[in-house]
């Protein structure tokens, strides 16, 4: 399945965009989705942290995806 | 239990917000103003960038304020957020919170400004004389 990855902050610099689409096998976890991020973009495995929101709201790692979520990745907040 | 939370891409309005958590039934009105400070450890700040990922923004301070309804009995809670460029003396955040005892309204603005600080998907990037950074970025 093809999943649309929103990026804030500098996920947006890592991606180079604020929208990025993955494959996936159907069915796939969150924990899924960042092995295969991580792969495509290895500056993610250096950012102090980072989650998954799916649907707006943070995410476990053993949530299970479609292609109908809404996902986006949240890296450190530094709102204030 | 009235909570009015808003993301704003031109500059807050600190009257409207006190006006808008001002009751009758309340004895006082606490209020954060967060403003840019012109430097990090030392370094000169030129601005700030302000990035929010609104809906699920709202929805988290909208669980904040929840649970300061539910952890003290205040009044009126309202949060107020900036999003874009900020220059030094500008304000990026309000909080204010109405209670009839202002102990309540103390710590339940306390606790708003902490966790929003820690749950709330928006991000800040700082402008340097040479280079930016996204602020927490990296260890």
């Amino acid at each position: 399945m093809e999943i649309n990855i929103l990026a804030f902050g500098i996920a947006k610099d890592i991606f180079g965009a604020s929208k990025v689409t993955i494959q996936l096998s159907d069915a796939a976890t969150i924990a899924e989705l960042k092995a295969s991020l991580e792969e495509r973009y290895p500056k993610l495995k250096q950012l102090a942290s980072y989650m998954v929101a799916v649907n707006n709201e943070y995410a476990e790692s053993n949530l299970v995806i479609t292609e109908r979520d809404e996902v986006a990745i949240i890296p450190p907040v530094s709102g204030g | 239990m009235q909570t009015q939370i808003e993301i704003h891409t031109e500059p807050l309005n600190i009257q409207s917000c006190i006006d808008w958590v001002m009751s009758p039934d309340s004895g006082g009105i606490d209020v954060f103003i967060g403003t840019v400070r012109n430097a990090t450890k030392g370094k000169t700040v030129l601005k700030l960038e302000f990035e929010a990922y609104n809906k699920m923004a709202i929805n988290e301070i909208n669980k904040i304020s929840k649970q300061a309804f539910k952890q003290w009995p205040v009044q009126k809670v309202l949060v107020h957020h900036r999003t874009g460029t900020l220059q030094v003396g500008e304000i990026p955040v309000i909080i204010a919170v109405s209670a009839a005892h202002r102990d309540a309204a103390f710590e339940a603005c306390r606790y708003i400004i902490d966790t929003l600080k820690q749950t709330v998907p928006i991000w800040k990037k700082e402008f340097f004389e040479d280079g930016e950074v996204w602020v927490a970025a990296h260890p």
